[in-house]
C-alpha cells in the first residue's frame, strides 16, 4: 500500500484522470436517462408510454452523440444521432444562441415519420457553446388523415415542421406554436408534449452545467474523445467476430398492397458493416414506406444486439454501420412518399439483416420471428347512424412469437425487435366499447426445432354497447410465415377471420359489425435446429403444458 | 449484545421486542420500560426461522435480566414470504381464472425488459400453465355480468382440483375488482368439498384494475399462504411456551403493523417488510429532527436502498416487483400490487464485485460476493475485488476494527484482488483501482437517488440524508457531496435500523380498490360508497390489531387518496382528498386538487382535458405519540484524537491523515473535524477534509459540509 509520502497529489491526479473520465461518462448516461424518464411520465401518447417510443441524448458541438438513453424502440437508434447534424446545418452555426430551442418532425431529418417530434437545445456554459441535448417523442396526432397508411403523399399525413426555432434567446416563437396548434387534433396534448420535450432538455442542460461546476470542466471535448475512443475500439473489436466478406439474405413478407421481397447484402470490412438493400421490392402506394434512416436504425440495432450488446449507443458505436439503397425501393422512401406507418415493414429489417450474417454466427443468430406487431387499431362508432355518441379511438399492441435462439426457445407472445409492451385488457375495456373474449397463448404455433419457436397468441375481440369497429388492419406473416433456421420448422402463419368463420382482410379499412367478433391468430416464431434433437424433457413439457397438443 | 443509549426519552414506556429475520442475520431488539434499547444479532435459521428469533429473545433475556413475561408486544418482520417466492418453495397451487385468459400471468407485458439481449430469459410464471384452469364467466368493466357463472362447470373443476391434490388455490377473474361475486361463488363451491385447501381471491387480496398485476398478486398470496400461516402459528405458540404471552404483530410492506390473523390470510403483504422497517426508522428520525424532506439511504452487504421521506412519512406505491432476476432491472421480476413503501434498490453493497467491461469501464455490482466467500480481504477464498476491498485499500476501514467480530481483514489480499481484477486491465495500480471502484459505486448510488427523485417528481436540493446499514456511513459523506446536500445524519443503532423501525411503526392498513370515473361525469355516489367501504375495511384491520393490545382502542388517522390522470395518460398520480363526502359539485374541487398535484409533479398542467380517477385508497393508522424532538446542538467542545490513519479523500484526490475516533467515546456536543474516521463495532463513518460532525443529544452524528465547498 502506498503512503501519503510516496503519493504526490499531481501523480494521483494523472492516474485518476482515467477514473474521472469514467465517472463523468457514467454521469452523462444517467443524465440522459433522467431526461427520458421525465418524458415517459408526462407524455400523452400511448406509444411513448407503452412502446418506449421516445429518445433522449447529449451531443457535442459538432452534433456527435455522446450518450443516449436506452429506451424501448430501436427506431431511434441512428435517427436521433443523425438528426443533430441536420439541426446544426439548417439553423446555421452562427445562429445558435444561448436560450434557443429547435424543433422538427421532418421524416427524413428526424425519425422517419411526422408523428415523431424532435426538439434540440444548445447548451452554453460561461457564454460558450458546449453541446446539445435533444429528445424525441411520438405525439398523439399530427393532423392530416390521422395515423394510418391511407395517405398517398406525405402532405396528407399531417403538418410538416421544418427545422425552426421554437424558442429564440429565451423568447417563445408564438407564431410557430399557433401554426402547430391549429394543424393538429388534440392540440393541448400535442403542444403539451412539445413543452415536455423542451423541459426535459432543459433539465439535462441544468444537470450538465452542474457537472461542469463539479468537475471543473469548460467544455465536453476531452470527455467526448475519451468516450468515442473507447467505444470505437470496442465496436471494431466486436466486429471481428464476423469474417470480412459479403453476406446476403432475402425474405418474403406479405406487404401491404403487394407481396414484398426484402433483400440485403451486408459487406463486412475491418472498419465497419455496410447494408445495401438493392433488389428489395419497390415502394408501396400506401404509407408503409420506410425512409432509409429508419431502415438503418433496425439494421444497426440487429448488428449491435448480436455482436456487441454491452456497447452504449453513441457516435462511435453507430458510425461503423452504414446503409445504401437505390431510389424507388420500399426501404428508401423519398419525399413526398407517404411514410406514416413505416414500422410495419421497417421492423422486418432486423430479422432480414440477422439472417444475412447467420452463416458467420451460427451460434448466435435466432430463427425468424413474427417481426411486425399485430396492433389492434380501430375507431369504435355507434352502429346506429342516429346515435349521437362520439367515436372512440382504440389502440392496443399485441405480439406474436419470436424466433428460437441457438440455445433457447423463442419468446412466446413477445415483441422483437420492437420494445413495445401490451396494455391491460381491463384498462382497455375501461375506456372503450370493447370486449376481449379471449387473449391466450396459441397452441402449436411455434416452429418445431431443437429449440422451439415462440408461440403466438389468439385474440377474440368484439364491440359492445351498440358500437361497431372501423378497423385498420395491418397484419403480416399471414401468407409468409417466419422461417426456421438450421433445420427448424417455420412458425405458424397468422390468420384473421370473424367468429362466423367468414374471412377478414388482413390489410386496409374494414368494418366489424356490432354483433360480430374478430378473431386474430398471431403468428409464431421459427424453430432452430433439427426437431429430432430436441431434449426429450422439453418435448414432454411442451405436451404437459399444452404448448404442443399434436 | 450491545446496549445503546436512546437519548433522553419520555417516562413510562412498555416493553417491546422487535425481530427482523433477514437473509443472513436475525436482529432482535428490546426496548424496556425505562426506554433502554438492547439488541442482538443471531444467525438466521433457514429451516425454522422461529428458532433464531427465540434464541435471540432468550439471549437478550439472559443478558439484560429481562423477565419475558413482562414483554407487552412483539413486532416481527420477515423475508420468509419473499424467499419462498424467490426460491419457489411454496405450496402446490392452482390458478382458476376466466375462460379465455388462462395465460395472463405467462404472457405478462409481452415485452423484453432488456432491449439488448438476444438470449434474454423472461421470468417464469409462478403457476405453470398445467396448473391454470378456467371457468366460464365474465363481467364487464362496470362489474355487470356479461356471461353467467357456470356453476356446473365450476363444480366439476373443483372435483378435478381435489383429485390433483392442490394445497392452495388462487382465484382471479376479469374485472373482479369491481365485483367479487363470481370469485366468492367459486370459493364457496371449493370450500364445500375441499375445506382444508387454502383459497385466495383477487377481489380481496388486491382489488386493483390490471389483470396481470392482480392475478400475479393473488397467485403469490396463495402460493405462500400455507407456509406462512403455519410458520406464524408456530412462532406464536413457541413465544408462549417461553413465557412471552403478549400479542404478536407483523410489519407489512406498507410500513404498518397487522395482526397475526390478517398476516396469515394475506401473507403477500409481508413481502418487503424488512426494508419497510428501515424506512420507518428513518422517518422516525426525520420526525425527531423535524426534517420534512429526507433521503433515506440504507446500504448493506449486497444492495443499497434509497427512499424519499417527506413530512415524516415514507412515500408509498401501489405496485412493486419481487424477485427481479436480472440485475434489479425493471420488468425482470413479478409485479405485486399491494401498498408498499416506495424505494429504489440497486446492487451496490460492501460485497459488490467490481470488474472491467469490454469498454474498459469499471463496473461495480450487481453481483455480490455475499458473506461467503465474501470480499477478498475476508481471506475466505474470495478473489474478486469488492467495494469492501476498495474501502480497506483507501484507508477507510481498519483491518482489525471491521464490523463482524470474528473477521480480521487482510489488506494484502485486498490489494492483490484490486490489482488483478481492475488494476491490470486498465494499467492502474491497486490504489487507483480502489479509487475507481469507490467512485463508481458512489456514482451509481448517486444516480439511483436522482432517478428515484425524478420518478417522484422531486428535486433533491434541500433534502437531509439519513444513512444506516453496515456500509452506508462509509459512503454517505461522499454522496452528500455528489448530490449537493447540506446535512447528513448517521443515527445510533444504525446496524439494526430495521428492527428498531418495527417498534416505531403505527397500526396501519391501506385498502385500495379500482373504481373508474371521470370529472366530466363524476359518479360521486359511487366514489363515496367505495371510500366508505375502504375506510371500514382498513379500520377493521387496524382494530383487529389494536383490540388485543393492552393500550385499548386508539385514536385513528384516516387518509384518503385518489389515483388520477388526464384521459389518455397511462400513469396516475396520487391526489390527497379532503375530508368529507363528495357532493354533486365535487368534480370541480377534485379537478382542482388534481391540477395542483399535477403541477407539483410535472411543473405544467393542461387546461380543459378530462380527468380520470382510476383507483382509490384509504389508509387508517393509529395516532402515535409524536417522538420526542431532538434539538440539534451546536458544538461545545472539539474532540481530539490520539490516533490517525492515512485515508484517501476523493474531494482532494489525495491521501490525508484522518483522525480516528471511537464513537462510544464521543458525547453530545462534541465536534469532530474532518478528515476523520468515527469507528464503531458495526461500521465506520467517514468524514472528508471538508466535513464536520457534531454529536447530537441522541448520539446521532450530524454531518455538514464546510462553507463554500462544492
Amino acid at each position: 500500500m502506498s503512503t501519503a509520502d510516496s503519493t504526490s497529489a499531481a501523480r494521483t491526479a494523472g492516474r485518476t484522470a482515467e477514473v474521472r473520465n469514467q465517472v463523468m461518462w457514467n454521469r452523462l448516461i444517467s443524465v440522459v436517462e433522467e431526461q427520458a424518464l421525465t418524458l415517459v411520465r408526462t407524455a400523452f401518447s400511448t406509444s411513448v408510454r407503452e412502446a418506449g417510443d421516445l429518445s433522449a441524448g447529449v451531443f457535442d458541438t459538432e452534433g456527435r452523440m455522446i450518450a443516449q438513453a436506452v429506451t424501448g424502440t430501436p427506431g431511434h437508434v441512428n435517427t436521433m444521432a443523425a438528426a443533430l447534424g441536420h439541426f446544426i446545418n439548417d439553423i446555421g452555426p452562427e445562429r445558435i444562441f444561448e436560450g434557443d430551442v429547435y424543433i422538427t418532425n421532418d421524416p427524413w431529418k428526424g425519425t422517419g415519420h411526422l408523428h415523431d417530434i424532435t426538439v434540440a437545445t444548445p447548451v452554453f456554459y460561461n457564454r460558450a457553446h458546449v453541446g446539445f441535448f435533444a429528445s424525441t417523442a411520438h405525439v398523439v396526432d399530427i393532423g392530416g388523415r390521422g395515423y394510418g397508411p391511407e395517405a398517398r403523399e406525405v402532405y396528407e399525413e399531417g403538418i410538416r415542421i421544418p427545422i425552426l426555432k421554437w424558442v429564440e434567446r429565451g423568447r417563445l416563437n408564438r407564431d410557430l406554436v399557433t401554426v402547430v396548434a391549429q394543424n393538429v387534433r388534440e392540440s393541448d396534448q400535442v403542444v403539451g408534449d412539445v413543452f415536455g420535450l423542451v423541459a426535459c432538455n432543459e433539465s439535462g442542460r441544468r444537470r450538465l452545467c452542474a457537472m461542469f461546476d463539479e468537475f471543473g470542466l469548460s467544455d465536453l471535448d476531452d470527455l467526448a474523445e475519451f468516450v468515442f475512443d473507447r467505444t470505437r475500439n470496442a465496436t471494431l473489436a466486436a466486429l471481428k467476430s464476423v469474417p470480412e466478406g459479403v453476406y446476403t439474405n432475402e425474405m418474403t413478407v406479405d406487404g401491404y398492397d403487394h407481396t414484398l421481397t426484402l433483400r440485403v447484402s451486408v459487406t463486412v470490412t475491418g472498419d465497419g458493416m455496410h447494408a445495401d438493400f438493392t433488389g428489395t421490392s419497390p415502394l408501396s402506394k400506401f404509407g408503409v414506406n420506410v425512409p432509409l434512416t429508419y431502415a438503418q436504425a433496425y439494421f444497426t440495432y440487429g448488428m449491435l444486439v448480436a455482436l456487441a450488446p454491452e456497447l452504449p449507443n453513441n457516435f462511435a458505436s453507430l458510425e461503423p454501420f452504414t446503409v445504401s439503397a437505390p431510389p424507388g425501393v420500399i426501404l428508401n422512401a423519398q419525399h413526398p412518399d407517404p411514410v406514416a406507418v413505416r414500422h410495419v415493414i421497417g421492423h422486418f429489417v432486423t430479422d432480414l439483416c440477422l439472417g444475412a450474417v447467420a452463416s458467420a454466427l451460427p451460434e448466435r443468430i435466432p430463427a425468424e420471428g413474427s417481426g411486425a406487431l399485430w396492433n389492434f387499431q380501430a375507431s369504435a362508432r355507434a352502429a346506429d347512424a342516429a346515435d349521437p355518441r362520439p367515436p372512440v379511438e382504440l389502440l392496443m399492441f399485441n405480439s406474436g412469437g419470436s424466433g428460437a435462439r441457438p440455445g433457447l426457445d423463442g419468446l412466446t407472445a413477445t415483441a422483437f425487435p420492437s420494445g413495445v409492451r401490451t396494455m391491460s385488457v381491463e384498462a382497455t375495456e375501461q375506456v372503450g366499447p370493447i370486449i376481449f373474449w379471449r387473449k391466450e397463448i396459441r397452441n402449436d404455433s411455434g416452429g418445431a426445432g431443437r429449440q422451439r419457436g415462440g408461440l403466438g397468441q389468439i385474440i377474440e375481440v368484439g364491440p359492445t354497447d351498440g358500437y361497431l369497429f372501423e378497423f385498420s388492419a395491418m397484419f403480416d406473416r399471414v401468407a409468409n410465415p417466419a422461417r426456421g433456421r438450421q433445420g427448424g420448422s417455420d412458425g405458424a402463419a397468422g390468420a384473421v377471420y370473424l367468429d362466423d368463420g367468414s374471412p377478414f382482410p388482413t390489410k386496409g379499412k374494414e368494418t366489424v359489425p356490432a354483433d360480430r367478433r374478430l378473431i386474430l391468430e398471431l403468428p409464431g416464431g421459427g424453430g432452430f435446429g433439427d426437431p429430432a434433437e430436441r431434449d426429450p424433457a422439453a418435448v414432454a413439457n411442451d405436451q404437459l403444458q399444452e404448448y404442443v397438443t399434436a | 449484545m450491545e446496549g445503546i443509549r436512546t437519548g433522553r426519552r419520555g417516562a413510562a414506556q412498555r416493553t417491546r421486542i422487535g425481530a427482523d429475520v433477514g437473509g443472513t442475520f436475525t436482529d432482535v431488539v428490546v426496548v424496556t420500560a425505562d426506554g433502554a434499547l438492547h439488541s442482538t444479532k443471531v444467525l438466521t435459521t433457514y429451516d425454522a426461522p422461529e428458532r433464531g428469533i427465540l434464541a435471540g429473545i432468550e439471549k437478550l433475556g439472559r443478558d439484560t435480566g429481562l423477565d419475558l413475561g413482562e414483554v407487552d408486544q412483539v413486532v416481527h418482520g420477515t423475508t420468509l414470504a419473499t424467499n419462498a417466492l424467490i426460491e419457489r418453495r411454496g405450496a402446490k397451487t392452482a390458478l382458476v381464472t376466466t375462460a379465455g385468459f388462462r395465460d395472463v400471468i405467462e404472457t405478462g407485458t409481452e415485452s423484453r425488459f432488456e432491449q439488448y439481449d438476444l438470449n434474454i430469459v423472461l421470468p417464469e410464471p409462478l403457476i405453470e400453465r398445467k396448473d391454470r384452469y378456467v371457468v366460464t364467466e365474465r363481467l364487464n368493466a362496470r362489474g355487470e355480468v356479461l356471461v353467467d357463472f357456470d356453476d356446473a362447470g365450476a363444480r366439476s373443476l373443483v372435483e378435478r382440483l381435489g383429485e390433483q391434490g392442490y394445497e392452495s388455490v388462487a382465484v382471479g377473474f376479469l374485472h373482479s375488482y369491481r365485483n367479487g361475486v363470481h370469485e366468492q361463488r367459486f370459493r364457496s363451491l371449493l370450500k364445500e368439498t375441499l375445506s382444508d385447501v387454502s383459497v385466495s381471491i383477487s377481489s380481496e387480496v388486491s382489488p386493483q384494475m390490471r389483470e396481470y398485476e392482480r392475478f400475479n398478486t393473488v397467485c403469490a398470496n396463495a402460493y405462500v399462504q400455507p407456509l406462512m400461516a403455519s410458520y406464524l402459528l408456530r412462532l406464536r405458540d413457541q413465544l408462549g411456551a417461553v413465557g412471552v404471552g403478549c400479542p404478536l404483530y407483523l410489519i407489512h410492506s406498507g410500513g404498518g403493523l397487522m395482526s397475526v390473523e390478517s398476516a396469515a390470510e394475506f401473507p403477500v403483504r409481508l413481502i418487503e417488510s424488512g426494508p419497510a422497517g428501515g424506512a420507518i426508522f428513518a422517518a422516525d428520525l426525520a420526525a425527531r429532527y423535524g426534517r420534512d424532506r429526507v433521503l433515506s439511504y440504507d446500504m448493506g452487504g449486497t444492495t443499497a436502498k434509497i427512499s424519499l421521506i417527506e413530512d415524516f412519512a415514507p412515500r408509498t406505491a401501489k405496485v412493486f416487483e419481487v424477485d427481479r432476476r436480472s440485475r434489479f432491472k425493471k420488468g425482470s421480476g413479478m409485479p405485486i400490487s399491494i401498498p408498499v413503501i416506495e424505494m429504489i434498490e440497486i446492487g451496490a453493497g460492501g460485497g459488490s464485485i467490481a470488474r472491467v467491461d469490454s469498454l474498459g469501464q469499471i463496473r461495480v455490482g450487481p453481483h455480490s460476493s455475499g458473506s461467503d466467500p465474501g470480499p477478498a480481504a475476508y481471506d475466505r477464498g474470495g478473489t474478486d475485488a469488492t467495494v469492501t476491498d476498495a474501502n480497506l485499500a483507501l484507508g477507510r476501514l481498519h483491518p482489525d476494527t471491521f464490523g463482524a467480530a470474528d473477521i480480521d481483514l487482510r489488506p494484502d489480499l485486498a490489494d492483490e484482488a484490486l490489482a488483478s481484477g481492475v488494476g491490470e486491465p486498465l494499467g492502474l495500480d491497486a490504489d487507483t483501482a480502489a479509487v475507481g471502484i469507490s467512485e463508481v459505486v458512489d456514482e451509481n448510488m448517486t444516480n439511483a437517488a436522482r432517478v428515484h427523485a425524478v420518478e417522484g417528481g422531486r428535486d433533491l436540493a434541500g433534502f437531509t440524508m439519513i444513512a444506516f446499514g453496515g456500509a452506508a456511513p462509509l459512503h454517505a459523506s461522499r454522496l452528500i457531496d455528489k448530490l449537493g446536500l447540506d446535512e447528513l445524519i448517521v443515527p445510533d443503532g444504525a446496524g439494526v435500523g430495521s428492527a428498531i423501525g418495527f417498534l416505531r411503526a403505527p397500526f396501519a392498513y391501506e385498502a385500495i380498490r379500482s373504481f373508474y370515473t371521470t370529472t366530466d361525469e363524476f359518479d360521486y355516489v359511487g366514489a363515496n360508497r367505495v371510500l366508505a367501504e375502504l375506510t371500514s375495511e382498513a379500520e377493521s384491520f387496524v382494530r383487529s390489531g389494536t383490540a388485543t393490545d393492552s393500550s385499548g382502542e386508539p385514536e385513528t388517522i384516516i387518509e384518503r387518496q385518489a389515483s388520477m390522470r388526464y384521459a389518455g395518460q397511462g400513469w396516475e398520480i396520487p391526489v390527497r382528498l379532503e375530508d368529507g363526502d363528495f357532493d354533486e359539485f365535487a368534480a370541480e374541487t377534485l379537478a382542482a386538487e388534481f391540477t395542483e398535484a399535477y403541477l407539483e409533479f410535472f411543473g405544467r398542467a393542461i387546461d380543459d382535458l378530462t380527468i380520470e380517477a382510476v383507483s382509490w385508497a384509504v389508509r387508517v393508522s393509529s395516532r402515535q405519540e409524536p417522538p420526542p424532538l431532538v434539538e440539534a446542538v451546536a458544538p461545545t467542545s472539539t474532540a481530539e484524537s490520539t490516533l490517525s490513519r492515512e485515508m484517501y479523500d476523493p474531494a482532494l484526490d489525495e491521501r490525508v491523515a484522518a483522525g480516528v475516533f471511537e464513537r462510544s467515546q464521543l458525547t453530545p456536543g462534541d465536534l469532530v473535524e474532518g478528515p476523520a474516521l468515527i469507528v464503531e463495532s458495526q461500521t465506520t463513518t467517514v468524514l472528508g477534509s471538508h466535513h464536520r460532525c457534531v454529536v447530537q443529544p441522541d448520539d446521532s452524528l450530524r454531518i455538514s459540509r464546510a462553507e463554500g465547498t462544492p
